[in-house]
């Protein structure tokens, strides 16, 4: 027996397969985000209201849930191209898997394509799904003190969606605090408080989305 | 189960490793966990042997864990202290401004082959 030295992160295969995602879809022209939240935090109900407002975009969404098909055909009733993915009980997505779910999209072209994460603050943000940009949601019922007890999902993340905050009145949610921690963890993270049902907010975020769509075409 | 995506990616990556240094056979896999990486070892080890068996050059092989000590970094008095007894306020000087310096990794070190 020889002794092989190798200081390899555990996943090191799964970052090459990442790379290789992301040099695909760059020359694609399509952005891949990787919108990650807990169950219940408004993912489909956000991507219904983007691809609702930003109907001069291809946009494509990947749902990854454990069971189901429930998401996409909630997606899929708004006329953009949605597969389901299942994840057979895995609590995230990689990019083996990413990438699969990406080819069973087809051969049209998009300008955005959403992999909508498993519902989980932890393990999505430990790995590389291949996507060029990371988006987090927090909604406004799950509390103000997420950013201490998940503290890798902020830090990983380029942007933070404050959803629900039509329903700010009815909960204890200090809305300065938790972007103070989060930019804290992460100084550069883009922030933006929304509701997607009544619209407020929306604009900045979509605003960010084509903005991070033409830099991703152009450079 | 967070441990067993981990597992399915060290044996892949094992895999791969093997391809490229052509090797027939792993004895032994040396893993470095960070005290705040979230793995639970009992469990890490128990699905290692588990999946192990589906691969050729895995199936005899032994997983040895070392724990790496999670340290976090204080910007405030420039001082290190440990993570897992004191967690985000420095002990020191009270204050917050504090970063992880290590300990949240998972490292294959090395490995014995054939």
């Amino acid at each position: 027996m020889k002794r092989i030295t190798l200081n390899a992160t555990v996943t090191a295969s799964n970052e090459r397969d990442a790379d290789a995602l992301r040099a695909r879809t760059k020359a694609m022209g399509t952005l891949l985000v990787n919108v990650m939240s807990s169950a219940g935090s408004g993912k489909t109900t956000l991507l219904s209201r983007i691809i609702k407002d930003l109907a001069g975009l291809r946009i494509a969404v990947m749902e990854a849930d454990i069971a189901s098909d429930v998401d996409a055909e909630r997606i899929e009733a708004l006329g953009a191209a949605a597969v389901q993915v299942h994840t057979s009980g895995m609590c995230h997505m990689d990019a083996g898997m990413t990438a699969a779910a990406f080819d069973a999209l087809g051969d049209e072209r998009f300008d955005l394509a959403f992999l909508e994460n498993v519902g989980n603050l932890i393990c999505p943000a430990e790995y590389d799904t291949g996507a060029g940009k990371k988006l987090m949601i927090l909604s406004v019922s799950e509390g103000d003190d997420k950013p201490l007890k998940y503290p890798l999902m902020f830090k990983e993340s380029d942007a933070l969606v404050i959803s629900k905050i039509d329903a700010l009145p009815y909960f204890d949610f200090d809305l300065p605090r938790c972007i103070y921690c989060a930019k804290k963890l992460n100084p550069g993270i883009a922030v933006f408080p929304v509701s997607a049902k009544t619209g407020e907010g929306m604009a900045a975020l979509e605003q960010w989305l084509l903005d991070c769509v033409n830099d991703w075409k152009t450079n | 189960m967070h441990e067993m995506g981990i597992v399915l990616h060290l044996a892949k990556t094992l895999d791969e490793t093997a391809a490229e240094e052509q090797l027939t056979k792993i004895g032994k896999v040396v893993l470095q966990v960070g005290e705040v990486s979230g793995i639970m070892t009992d469990l890490f080890v128990d699905c290692w042997n588990y999946f192990k068996g589906r691969h050729d050059v895995l199936k005899d092989s032994e997983l040895v864990l070392e724990t790496i000590p999670a340290v976090t970094y204080c910007d405030n008095c420039k001082g290190t202290y440990e993570t897992v007894k004191y967690g985000k306020e420095c002990p020191y000087c009270h204050s917050g401004e504090t970063w992880l310096l290590k300990g949240s990794e998972c490292i294959i070190k090395e490995i014995e082959a054939e």
